[in-house]
């Protein structure tokens, strides 16, 4: 099949993996023989198997391929869709998971005997999964896959490397495992959404710098000498989130076969340190990365030019030096001094525009094709995503105010802007960019179903708009309910009478959750149905077909 | 070299920019000006904003701001406001006695006001918000209690609480229990015994006994046991803290098989002591707050 395949031989690539990862599985082995804990015990032994099982895969995909797999065929590139493959099918599956966890917490506090009484399903150790599994897992797999197509493709060049690929891909989701697990058994550094303790941290530092060499060399090898905006969103993002990562998890641990760490912060700085990494994550994991997104899907799935070239460049340094001092804005009112909150709060405002500059090239990138939102339920999911985004985008710079946020910090509002975002925004530029890979990665004419598509757009809004809107009655109402003040000075409400008002909003939005689900299990059957009995590509449209990808 | 790829985009009639990435193209449209407008808007605002208020650091302190305001003065004056007019209001309630406070319209509204606040956020969790109770934690409602329903007795068991930590917590004073004795558990009665002297206590209060139940034998039981504490006819003693077993009120309840459990293995019902938690206006608000709900004389 590989027609300009080079003589197989063992590449030093090969070789440098698998003795790499030999000798983490021997390393694993000896932290598993003398761990002071049984969480560090347990995850040294599931290290002990990965890595081999890594090895074992290195050795089994040189024996299985027939030559080093050309750059090109035919010149056209050979683009590299194996790895691209395993991280969308792990994308649907963690984000069922992340969904369902989510929900099933929503429902532990409108009823909260529902946490059994058991350690594991408690409603501390389940959160930070359901957080994890859907930011980082799902969204994750999303962007790991949707970056490695669309540096291929706006390259026109194969990424580099046969195990490299792979090994990101492979390691992401392993630290995946290794995160998720440890929640279930108590292992957190209390940092949220930086919960995995330091060995983690130490495998996705690992995993993440071998991603960053891969796309940039990929994007060393592009045709056209200007680089799409999509790649530079996915640079910051990957930039970033690296500087983040190592920046809010410089921790002591207590001992190299324990899996607990100190902090190097303390007190006021490592809040700050926190807010700096967790608003960041937001700006630059779930904004960055999936304007990328939406700058390769949205032209190419309605085949219109992107709208303002100069809009984007101007938006993206925009948004780029400006998120990153926003973080204080989490921290109104509390140990942290004034004048860093109100830098915190300026640079919120300052941000909206910039956000809106993504929002408005994504909309207007529709002109001249605006009937395909009728037709097309994909475009019409891709475009209600932008909507979400910059209803959310203008909604936090106004409750980073800090007028607005005395009443808001704490409540449900906060939960309900959130989900606004990572379901609206996030989650529906995922799923239409899935909707639109899996055919193209899988060699299929179209989506199996449209109409199924359409089905998951409804359900899943309708959720959504069942979540948001009873987060924003629930989290108005307590914040007004905590500030109500007796005519002699004494507060109005107990806590208590707080939660119970909060009852029928939790039951609503649960509700809303199960919707969410419903709609991404609609697609889970759609890409099953599109990649086990979809009509193949013509062959004359096929773009050049991966050699020795799987 | 790319420019020569400018083209005229049709549906729009603006320029391309000429580069083109996997079929994906570019318009040069300029931005648009309400966007930028906003975008100085806010800028400016900014910029404004910071000379005004607390905001950029320096080597060692930050720009105070022209409007000099400070949150943290702010905050302290608005609490020392508050705790004027709390004083203004409700002072008297330092050195007034609980008599005082229930016969002063003035000094008992700030009492129960601050009653029911505090009762909210420290008492509600076990009692409930209504103070009407759960299994194990008494209503205060009703006429029944436990270690008395005065004024003095319930301020007394909010100050130093039951079975706690606390010098002077109530306690039942008997040698060999702080709590009920476990009669099964500790092999003073057997099985048939504890069904017998359950049959009996429950026909007290005139509620439903087993059929075949020997109650003459369970009252031979309850004198020789129960009576220490509970009494002869068993209207139980709030020095004790034992309750009274005549009436239908019941604690944790009064089903025979309920009452079996109880005897066999006893119960030590607890509450902490407030004083330290809570500051003595406070304790005395809430006595009058709760006094109000059930108590009596």
């Amino acid at each position: 099949m590989a027609r300009s395949a080079e003589a197989k031989k063992l590449t030093l690539e090969e070789g440098f993996y698998a003795a790499f990862l030999a000798v983490l599985a021997l390393l694993c082995l000896v932290i598993a023989g003398k761990a002071v804990d049984q969480v560090m015990a347990f995850h040294a032994a599931v290290g002990v198997v990965f890595a081999a099982l890594g090895v074992f895969l290195v050795f089994r995909g040189y024996s299985a391929r027939s030559g080093n797999p050309p750059r090109e065929i035919d010149g056209r590139p050979n683009y590299n869709y194996g790895p691209i493959k395993f991280a969308v099918i792990a994308a649907l599956f963690w984000g069922v998971a992340g969904f369902l966890v989510g929900d099933y917490i929503a429902w532990e506090l409108a009823f909260p005997a529902l946490n059994l009484d058991f350690p594991l399903t408690n409603f501390g150790r389940l959160r930070p999964l359901h957080t994890s599994a859907v930011i980082f897992a799902f969204g994750g797999n999303v962007l790991l896959a949707t970056s490695f197509y669309v540096v291929q493709r706006t390259s026109q060049a194969r990424m580099p490397g046969i195990v490299t690929p792979w090994f990101v891909i492979l390691g992401y989701n392993a630290f995946i495992v290794i995160a998720g697990t440890g929640y279930l058994l108590g292992v957190t550094q209390s940092k949220e959404y930086a919960e995995p303790e330091w060995y983690a941290d130490l495998w996705l530092t690992v995993v993440w710098v071998v991603y960053l060499l891969v796309y940039l060399a990929t994007l060393w090898r592009r045709k056209d000498s200007h680089i799409y905006v999509a790649n530079w969103f996915y640079l910051a993002f990957i930039i970033t989130i690296a500087m983040l990562h190592l920046g809010n998890n410089v921790t002591v641990p207590v001992s190299m076969f324990g899996s607990k760490s100190y902090i190097a912060w303390a007190g006021v700085q490592d809040a700050m340190t926190q807010w700096w990494y967790g608003h960041n994550a937001v700006g630059f994991f779930l904004t960055s990365g999936f304007l990328a997104i939406m700058y390769y899907f949205i032209p190419k799935r309605v085949n219109r030019p992107v709208y303002s070239y100069r809009l984007s460049i101007v938006h993206f340094w925009a948004l780029t030096f400006v998120y990153i001092w926003a973080g204080p804005h989490h921290l109104h009112y509390t140990a942290l001094p004034q004048w860093a909150s109100t830098l915190g709060m300026v640079f919120s405002i300052v941000l909206w525009m910039p956000s809106w500059g993504g929002m408005i090239n994504g909309l207007m990138t529709l002109s001249g094709a605006w009937d395909k939102l009728r037709t097309d339920p994909v475009v019409r999911m891709l475009v209600v995503s932008v909507a979400f985004y910059g209803m959310s985008t203008f909604e936090g710079p106004m409750m980073s105010i800090r007028a607005v946020n005395q009443l808001s910090h704490y409540t449900d509002w906060t939960i309900g802007h959130v989900h606004s975002g990572a379901l609206g925004w996030v989650g529906f530029i995922s799923f239409g960019a899935i909707y639109c890979l899996v055919p193209w990665l899988w060699g299929r004419k179209a989506v199996y179903s449209l109409k199924l598509v359409s089905w998951h757009f409804w359900v899943a809004t309708i959720g959504i708009v069942l979540y948001i809107t009873a987060m924003w009655v629930s989290g108005i109402l307590q914040g007004l309910m905590w500030r109500a003040y007796t005519s002699l000075g004494f507060l109005e409400y107990s806590f208590i009478e707080t939660v119970a008002a909060m009852h029928p909003f939790y039951v609503i939005r649960a509700i809303g959750g199960i919707l969410f689900l419903l709609g991404a299990l609609i697609m889970v059957y759609n890409v099953y149905m599109t990649i086990r009995h979809g009509e193949a590509e013509e062959p004359s449209t096929a773009a050049a077909r991966p050699v020795a990808a799987e | 070299m790319a420019n020569d790829n400018k083209t005229i985009d049709e549906a729009t009639g603006t320029e391309t920019t000429g580069h083109e990435w996997d079929g994906l193209k570019e318009l040069n449209t300029p931005l648009p000006r309400w966007w930028v407008m906003v975008f100085y808007a806010c800028i400016v605002w900014a910029i404004g904003y910071t000379i005004l208020m607390p905001a950029w650091p320096l080597v060692s302190g930050y720009t105070t701001g022209f409007l000099g305001a400070s949150q943290r003065s702010q905050a302290i004056a608005a609490h020392n406001a508050a705790v004027e007019s709390r004083s203004a209001a409700g002072g008297g309630l330092v050195d007034a006695s609980l008599e005082e406070i229930q016969g002063n319209q003035q000094l008992l509204e700030f009492a129960m006001a601050n009653g029911r606040a505090a009762f909210g956020d420290n008492c509600a969790a076990c009692h409930g918000t209504g103070a009407t109770g759960a299994k194990g934690y008494p209503n205060l409602n009703d006429d029944a209690w436990l270690w008395g329903g005065s004024l003095d007795a319930i301020h007394t068991t909010i100050q130093h609480g039951i079975r706690g930590e606390d010098d002077d917590t109530r306690e039942s004073p008997v040698a060999y229990a702080i709590g009920m004795q476990a009669w099964g558990d500790d092999g003073l009665l057997n099985e048939q015994q504890i069904r017998n002297v359950s049959n009996y206590v429950v026909s007290l209060s005139g509620g439903e006994t087993e059929s075949g139940a020997d109650l003459e034998a369970g009252k031979t039981v309850f004198a020789e046991n129960c009576a220490a504490c509970h009494g002869d006819e068993g209207k139980g003693s709030q020095d004790l803290g034992a309750p009274n077993l005549t009436d239908k009120i019941w604690l944790y309840g009064g089903d025979v098989d309920t009452v079996v459990e109880t005897v066999t293995h006893g119960r030590k019902g607890v509450m902490p002591s407030w004083t330290g938690r809570l500051d003595p206006v406070t304790i005395k608000s809430l006595a009058v707050y709760v006094h109000s709900l059930g108590g009596g004389a």
